[in-house]
Parts: C-alpha cells; sequence; structure tokens
C-alpha cells in the first residue's frame, strides 16, 4: 500500500470516491488560493458484481467522467497518476471509503444481552458494521440453537465479549465453545479464517485462546466493560477496522487493487460519515442528530452530550430495501403521506417494482411524491432503532437523591432528547439530491417531529463519506470543503409541543429580522409557515404559546431565541406535536396539499 | 477507456453459459475435466457435520465442572447411541445413582472442565450437488465443485422465486399479452416449465400448483398474489430458496405486463425442449437473476465460451422502459442527448430518446429503461 503521504507532500489536488452499494461517487478537491474547494464531481455504477467483479472498474468509470469534466488527466490506462505532474496533470492522492459488497456484516456475542451484548453491538456499530445477529448467554435461545444460528450466519467477522474483568468465566467461556462448535464461516470465500476479536474477560483469554486460536483468525484486545459502570468501546473498534482491512476488504472482488491505488487507508462508509458527524457536533458544541438513508440501509448518528451513538438500519433503504420499509412501517403509514388517491395494488406493485430495478429514479411528480413519503417512514424508522440502541448503560446502580424521588427514571434511558437536540444533518441520495432543498428539510421534520426550536442541513451533493476519510489525512481540507461546499443550511424549524383543534391559536411570535424589520403574527393549530432568512442571517423570534402549548420552557411559557436562516428559511410548524394526521382520507389529502403549497413543496400543486 | 453500461437482461438464442456449481463446504468431486453430466446428476458431495446438542454435565450430576472426567463413561471421541449412558455417578447408595442418557446418537466432540459441558455430534449428513444443466464438465476445483458448460438459449427474467429445477418447456397462452388462467393448466403440464402471457392471478397460481407444475415464466403477477403465496411480504430481493410447489420468474415486473415479443417468440420456438431454470434473484452486490436455459447438445471438444460483451447503448438497440408512467413499454433508441434535461419533478438528468412501434416518440431518464441485450 502507499503510504499515506500527507507528510512528505503538500496536497493540492485530492480525488476521493466512496464505493456505495449501487453507485460510486468521486468528487475532486482542489487547492483554489489558500483554501480547498470541491471542484467536480462524476459517477458511475459500482461494479463489485458480474460481469466486472472489480470495483476498481467503478472508481475508474468515476474518475473518467472527473477527467472529462475537469479537463485534468487523471488516468494513465488503469493507474491513477500521483502526484501531480503539472497543474493538469495528475493529483496528490487518491482516498476511499466503501460500503459496496453489503458492507461490513458482523455477529457479536455477550453474556447479558442488554449490558455486555449491547456494548459489543454498540462498539460494531461505531466502526460502520452493520450487525446481523447478537448473541448472549440469556437470549432466550437453546444452546444448539445457538450454535445452529453461527454455522448458518455468514459474518465477515465476529466480536466476543462478556464479563466484567475478574469476574466469573463460565458464560463467556461457554460462548467461545459453541462458536468453536459450529465452526463459522466466513462470508467471502472459504481459504481464509473468519477473524475474530476478543473483548471480554481478561481472565478468560487464555481459555478462549485455546478453544478458537485453531478456528478463527483471533485477536484479543482490551475488555469492551471492563466494569459494570463503564464502556471501554475504543479498543475493540480500532481492531475491527484493522481486521476489515486485512481481512475482510482483501476478499471482497477487486479490494486488493484498491487497496493499493489509495494512499491512506480504505474505510467503512458509515465510519467515515461518523468521523464527520462528530467532529461537527464536537466543534460547534451542539446536540445533533445525522442520518444517511442509501439504498440498502439507513444510518444514523447521534452526538448527546458529548457521547457519539450510530445504529444502521440494515433493511431501511430507498432502493433494495424499500420493500421493507413497506412491511415494517405497513401500507397506512405510507399512505398517510401521500397528497392524492392512490390504490394499494398500484402502490404495492411499484414499489416492488422499484426493489427489482433499484436504480430507477422518479419520472413524474407523483413518483416522487410517493418516494418521498417513504422516506419518511424509513426515516422515522431508523430513528426509533437508534432511539432503542442510543441509551445510557444498562443494568448499572443509580444513585438517587431526594430531588429524583418523583422522577423515577429507569437504567438504560434513551440519550434522544428531542428538545435539547439543536442540529439535524441529513445525507444519501433521497435528501441530498432533492430537486427542492425544501422537499428534504419537511421530510426530515415530517419524520423526526422535531421539538422547540431546531436548525436543519443537509449535505450538498453527498460527498460526507470523502471528507471523512479525508479527516483522517488532512483535517484542513477536509475542514474547507465541509464548510465551503458540502454543508448546506436549509434553515430552522419551531415547532411547538402540544395539539389542537386546527384553526385553534397555538403561539403569537414576534420575529425581529437583521434589517430591522418585525413580523408579528399568530401561529394556528395546522399552520405551517415558511419566512424567508438566508443563510447568513439570524432572526430574533419571541413566541408565546398558549397556556397548553410548550417550546420548551413550560406549558404557557414565553420563549425568546435567536434563530439561523438557511436556504429554505425559517418554518414556523404549529401543526402540533405529536404530529397526527387526519384518519379520512379526503380530510388527509386536503391537510396535506395545504402544507405543501404553504411551502412551495412541488410545483404546480 | 473506462466506459459506463445500462443493465439489462439477456434473451438470447444462441450462447455459451457456465455455471459454477461449488459445495458450500469441503467434500468430493464425482466427476472429471471433459465428461459430460445431466442436470440431475450429482456432480459433487459433501458430508455436513452433524448438528451439535450441548449437555451440561455438571449440572445434571450436581458435581464441578473440573471434576466430571471422572464421571464420564464416554470419552472424546466415543461414538454413543441415543439413549446410552454418557456419564454416571457412584453413590454409596444405589438409589442415589444418576446417569446421564445421550439425546442423540452421535461422537463425543469434546469436554470441558470449565464450563462442565459436553458437546455431542449427530452423524454428518450427506449432501450432493446437481449438475443443474446438461452440459459438459470444463473445469474441477478439487473438493470444491466443478463449472458445467453449455450451449444454450438463455432467458434472464427480473425477479424469481424458488430454486434450481427443469422440465420441458410447455406455452400455455397464445400471445404474449395474454393473460394465463386457470383453465389452461392441463394435467399433462405436470413436471413441466410453463410459459404465460402478461399475467397470472392467485387462482392461476393455486391452480398451477395442484397440477404440479415444475416452473412457471410469466411476464407479471401482483404483489399482493406475491404475498399470499409466500405467506408475507417480501421486504428485501434475495430469493430462491423458498417452497411454494413450483419455481416462479418473472421476465417483466410486478403489474399486468406483456411479456416482450422476444422473450416469447423464443421460448416459444422450444417447445418439449428440456430447460433448467432457477428463481434465485439476489437484487445486491453480485447481482443475480433468474433464468432460463435451454442447452442445445452436448459435445465432448468444447470451444472457449462466449461470453456476452456488454457495451454502452446505441442507437437502434431495443430497450424495455422499467418506470412508470410508460413502465414495461418496448422501443428502440432514437437519440442520445447528451446534454442534461430537466423532467417533470424538475431533477435535471441524462435522457433518451425511444421510438414505439406506432413511430411514437418519448424522452426518458437513461436510468429508467433496460437493455433488451442478446441476438
Amino acid at each position: 500500500m502507499t503510504e499515506p503521504s500527507a507528510t512528505s507532500n503538500p496536497l493540492n489536488v485530492i480525488v476521493a470516491t466512496d464505493c456505495g452499494s449501487t453507485t460510486t461517487k468521486a468528487i475532486l478537491i482542489e487547492k483554489v488560493g489558500n483554501e480547498y474547494r470541491q471542484t467536480y464531481r462524476g459517477e458511475a455504477p459500482t461494479t463489485v458484481e458480474a460481469p466486472f467483479e472489480d470495483v476498481t472498474r467503478g472508481v475508474l468509470n468515476a474518475i473518467a467522467e472527473i477527467e472529462e469534466l475537469s479537463g485534468r488527466k487523471i488516468l494513465d490506462g488503469d493507474k491513477i497518476i500521483t502526484p501531480c505532474r503539472d497543474a493538469k496533470t495528475g493529483v496528490d492522492i487518491y482516498i476511499s471509503t466503501s460500503s459496496a459488497g453489503g458492507g461490513l456484516q458482523m455477529m457479536v456475542t455477550g453474556v447479558v444481552q442488554n449490558m455486555t451484548g449491547e456494548s459489543a453491538q454498540r462498539a460494531a456499530l461505531g466502526a460502520g458494521a452493520i450487525v446481523i445477529d447478537v448473541l448472549a448467554s440469556n437470549d432466550g435461545r437453546l444452546p444448539h440453537e445457538k450454535i445452529e444460528r453461527i454455522r448458518t450466519m455468514r459474518p465477515d467477522m465476529i466480536l466476543m465479549s462478556g464479563g466484567t474483568d475478574g469476574g466469573a468465566v463460565t458464560h463467556v467461556v461457554e460462548m467461545a465453545e459453541y462458536i468453536s462448535a459450529a465452526e463459522p464461516r466466513p462470508r467471502f470465500g472459504a481459504t481464509y479464517k473468519l477473524p475474530l476479536i476478543y473483548a471480554g474477560n481478561k481472565d478468560a483469554q487464555p481459555q478462549v485462546r485455546k478453544i478458537l486460536g485453531e478456528k478463527a483468525a483471533l485477536v484479543l484486545t482490551d475488555n469492551i466493560r471492563p466494569v459494570l459502570e463503564r464502556e471501554n468501546l475504543t479498543p475493540a473498534r480500532d481492531k475491527i477496522h484493522d481486521l476489515f482491512l486485512e481481512h475482510v476488504m482483501q476478499q471482497a472482488p477487486g479490494y486488493k487493487k484498491l487497496i493499493e491505488m489509495a494512499g491512506a487507508p480504505i474505510m467503512p462508509t458509515p465510519a467515515a460519515v461518523g468521523v464527520i458527524m462528530e467532529t461537527i457536533a464536537k466543534r460547534e458544541h451542539l446536540n445533533l442528530i445525522g442520518v444517511d438513508i442509501g439504498g440498502a440501509t439507513t444510518d444514523v448518528f447521534s452526538i448527546f452530550e458529548g457521547l457519539f451513538n450510530r445504529t444502521v438500519s440494515a433493511n431501511l433503504g430507498m432502493s433494495y430495501s424499500i420493500s421493507n420499509v413497506l412491511a415494517e412501517a405497513g401500507l397506512a403509514n405510507i399512505m398517510r403521506w401521500v397528497p392524492f388517491t392512490l390504490d394499494e395494488q398500484t402502490l404495492r406493485n411499484r414499489i416492488k417494482n422499484k426493489m427489482v430495478r433499484p436504480t430507477t429514479i422518479p419520472q413524474t411528480l407523483d413518483e416522487l411524491q410517493i418516494e418521498h413519503a417513504i422516506a419518511r417512514e424509513a426515516l422515522r424508522l431508523a430513528l426509533i432503532h437508534h432511539k432503542s440502541l442510543a441509551t445510557a448503560l444498562k443494568g448499572i446502580q443509580q444513585e438517587r437523591t431526594i430531588s429524583d424521588v418523583f422522577e423515577q427514571q429507569q437504567s438504560g434511558k434513551t440519550l434522544i432528547n428531542m428538545l435539547k437536540l439543536d442540529l439535524i444533518v441529513g445525507s444519501g441520495g433521497i435528501l441530498s439530491h432533492a430537486p427542492r432543498r425544501v422537499q428534504s428539510m419537511l421530510m426530515m421534520v415530517d419524520a423526526y417531529e422535531p421539538l422547540g426550536v431546531t436548525r436543519l442541513s443537509v449535505d450538498s451533493i453527498f460527498m460526507m463519506p470523502h471528507l471523512g476519510v479525508l479527516s483522517m489525512i488532512n483535517e484542513r481540507a477536509a475542514t474547507d470543503v465541509f464548510v465551503r461546499d458540502c454543508m448546506v443550511y436549509l434553515g430552522t424549524c419551531v415547532a411547538p409541543i402540544g395539539q389542537g383543534k386546527e384553526g385553534e391559536r397555538c403561539a403569537d411570535y414576534v420575529i425581529t429580522f437583521p434589517d430591522g424589520r418585525v413580523d408579528k403574527g399568530q401561529l394556528s393549530f395546522g399552520d405551517l409557515r415558511l419566512l424567508p432568512l438566508a443563510s447568513d442571517q439570524k432572526a430574533s423570534i419571541t413566541i408565546q404559546p398558549v397556556k397548553q402549548v410548550n417550546l420548551g420552557a413550560g406549558a404557557g411559557v414565553s420563549v425568546t431565541r435567536e434563530v439561523q436562516g438557511g436556504v429554505v428559511g425559517l418554518l414556523l410548524d404549529g401543526r402540533g406535536r405529536p404530529l397526527q394526521l387526519p384518519a379520512e382520507h379526503d380530510a388527509k389529502v386536503a391537510m396535506l396539499t395545504k402544507w405543501f403549497k404553504a411551502v412551495d413543496l412541488y410545483p404546480k400543486m | 477507456m473506462p466506459h459506463s453500461y445500462t443493465p439489462g437482461l439477456t434473451v438470447t438464442e444462441q450462447t455459451t453459459v457456465r455455471r459454477r456449481r461449488m459445495l458450500s463446504l469441503s467434500g468430493t468431486v464425482l466427476v472429471v475435466a471433459g465428461e459430460t453430466v445431466r442436470a440431475n446428476q450429482a456432480v459433487a458431495r459433501a458430508e455436513l457435520p452433524g448438528k451439535v446438542y450441548p449437555l451440561n454435565l455438571a449440572n445434571q450430576l450436581g458435581v464441578a465442572p473440573d471434576e466430571i472426567n471422572e464421571y464420564l463413561i464416554k470419552k472424546t471421541g466415543d461414538p454413543v447411541q441415543k439413549d446410552e449412558i454418557l456419564a454416571e455417578n457412584k453413590p454409596l447408595i444405589k438409589w442415589f445413582k444418576t446417569e446421564v442418557l445421550s439425546p442423540v446418537t452421535g461422537v463425543v466432540e469434546s469436554v470441558s472442565t470449565i464450563t462442565g459441558q459436553v458437546l455431542l455430534r449427530e452423524p454428518p449428513r450427506v449432501l450432493e450437488l446437481l449438475g443443474y444443466v446438461d452440459g459438459l464438465i470444463v473445469e474441477v476445483i478439487p473438493q470444491q465443485g466443478v463449472v458445467v458448460e453449455t450451449e444454450c438459449s438463455l432467458v434472464q427474467g427480473i425477479f424469481g422465486i424458488g430454486g434450481e429445477t427443469w422440465g420441458e418447456i410447455v406455452i400455455a397462452v397464445t400471445a404474449p399479452d395474454e393473460i394465463l388462467l386457470p383453465r389452461h393448466f392441463t394435467g399433462a403440464m405436470k413436471g413441466k416449465v410453463v410459459v404465460g402471457g402478461s399475467f397470472i392471478s392467485s387462482d392461476g397460481l393455486a391452480r398451477a400448483k395442484d397440477v404440479g407444475v415444475a416452473g412457471l415464466v410469466i411476464g407479471g403477477i401482483h404483489d399482493k398474489d406475491l404475498r399470499a403465496l409466500l405467506g408475507y411480504d417480501l421486504g428485501v430481493a434475495i430469493t430462491g430458496t423458498e417452497q411454494v410447489g413450483f419455481t416462479l420468474i418473472l421476465t417483466e415486473g410486478f403489474g399486468t405486463i406483456p411479456m416482450a415479443e422476444k422473450t416469447f417468440t423464443l421460448l416459444s420456438a422450444h417447445v418439449g425442449q428440456l430447460a433448467s431454470i432457477s428463481g434465485a434473484t439476489q437484487i445486491r452486490a453480485g447481482v443475480i437473476r433468474p433464468e432460463v436455459i435451454i442447452p442445445k447438445r452436448i459435445t465432448a471438444a468444447h470451444s472457449p465460451a462466449t461470453v456476452l460483451q456488454r457495451e454502452g447503448i446505441r442507437i437502434g438497440d431495443q430497450v424495455r422502459i422499467i418506470r412508470d408512467p410508460l413502465f414495461g413499454k418496448i422501443g428502440e433508441v432514437a437519440s442520445l442527448p447528451s446534454d442534461l434535461q430537466k423532467i417533470p419533478t424538475e431533477s435535471e438528468v441524462r435522457v433518451m430518446e425511444v421510438c414505439f412501434a406506432d413511430g411514437s416518440r418519448v424522452m426518458i431518464p437513461r436510468t429508467n429503461i433496460e437493455l433488451i441485450e442478446g441476438c
């Protein structure tokens, strides 16, 4: 592999790719004056599958598109010219992320399902993996069922956890015995040993080595739960990344070549996006939720009070997994977002046709609206999934004071607090490539139902993975491009909590715009109002909710906040929280039509 | 020079296909290179290790895990019959004797003095791998499998369910746009591959099952009928292991869609011939489409396989529109404008002009067409 050249050569021209399950996206980043900018973009179908079975074909095709658009010669046959030879030839480094071939699929084990089992799951998810099963001593399955399950699944890697350091070894050794008996085989090929990371009770390491040392490519690392009250996920995550490169990537079609072409380690796409999300939250001291909705999976990231969590909903997506969104959400939940009459059979057939031909795009307005309806449900379900895993540690004793007497909180409470949420970041084809930015904003508002005051943004053309891997070798270049070309601030949503009859008063507001203009008005229940406020502008808003309505400070309590603008503007959402749509079809269509018109969501509504 | 391609489905009268037949675990290959094989002939065999039954002897005998070796009657590697004594204690009073019987017939695989657990393994199960197509063995991968080559006609479908099977081709309708009705099925179709037209309803599917057809090749079905057939809502298109009584292949998609004329004509020309079919579909990396393979003849002297080359799309190519509002229509590429065009959704995309048989022309996003490949 080429050594990262960050220190040896100045990086002025960078080409980065993300090899997705459907498309390989390439971007060119150039130093323009004193700052880095994303200048050109190209894409091509991913070529992991037959007849090519070589991921680098798609990479070269996507880069060739950049060559055509930019006039820069980057390729010499099947090779990328590095470093730059002159102003129009070559690039200084090539870097890449990948989620092609189904991403990194892992099986994790623990002793107690909602303790070490969940910790192992969080470690794997945080490293960018899809967790295909969580086995635990108390998961309710009989021993032979566990063994059968391990045998039939073909993961890329197994992460074993269980027990605190110095505690009992029996259960974790028992799990090692099950794995040994099952003789698990890796997903790609039968010629190499399955990578297995042991991150459990350190006292059991000798026994685990004895049982599994011959049967798997065993790696021992620090316990992810050394004591009950503390998680230590980083060593296990680092090992997952190492093994992903050393073992898994080497087996996937064409990846050996890709690793040789790249000037820095290939990262799993979700891991790279996670790096960017964490960077945004830390730099601006924000609580944020990020989402990357793809064709096969939807990844959700959150950072609350500095705690990072990531989940992947492996079968919620807009093409390969679109039919599963229908299966999980149910027809009624999708239909509630469709602003016209459509019979069930037609909708079902259309969704299945998208599933079997995943690369097609909506050609008519009604098809676009159907896809946006499905996206709302995929986003909603993925957040529910995320909330269930992004929790405080379960099973630990909590200190209670007298003030906690009236608030009996359970251990393992979700960390996601929508009232404390500052920013929602959207990424992925359906959000990044929506014909109107307001469509992305409303999809996220409808799916997540933000409470109080929340800012929203979107990845301009889907380049967060590229910037995530870039930040590993050149933080400044990644930050420059992120701020100037990647992050598009959509605006701010103001959403009072409470419900009332349509047309009844919800809140009174006073907005003072930067030019001194003052807008006073009343927000009624059922209203959706969009006010222009540019990206570089801030306004002050004072909202006086009616007595049963809350904006975060308590029912009926006035709130004054500074709000940031965006390419869409300031969205006043008086539709109530929780958001409820009329059950009756005609009333629902009329309501959706009113909302969509109010924000100019689609052409010729 | 790299080039982009538009994915397509192959429908061709004459091609050579190779099918890699691999055991899921190491075993024995039963044929040699150059040998001709039949679709239903075993080409390799493997022994699937038997199921494992863990038994916690320490708990059952009420002893510490590190003491269990003292109580074992059967040691690691010993064969054991169902209900045979595995371990027993030796109390002073025989009334307190505890015997642990084997729940299965097999061997004692391991004994753990840390957990007190004994693992018993059932005898292995023999797995036979069949040839799937009549053809010639062109490669043997020792202990793993073979590559079978056949000269054939080939039809790829868009979606299917059910595994590999074979049977004679029967055409049940008179035209590609005719609906396949329950009354079209006869007892003579048992074990055959039945080709229909544009659609089959749930009643038709039930009738096909009753008759015992081996496979069904049809333009389209409704999703609700698929759900009824499977008994669940299919979430992700990874299929091939379903057992609904027959293998089902859709050539066009979901809904009532006439089978492409070219597909129908090709299949009609092979009535009475043996076809190997598979409903296995995987629409993810390593895409697999369902297929109908009609082998021509088996010759010992083999020439190198001609792999279909996918090329960039060209004017005059036959294409299928794969998205509403013209879903399922088939036409020819009339022009390929290079500039982006705004479509009704306001997206700016690359398009192509498609000309239909009646002379009408429309602009369609390039991602919304599919090449009908093969000559």
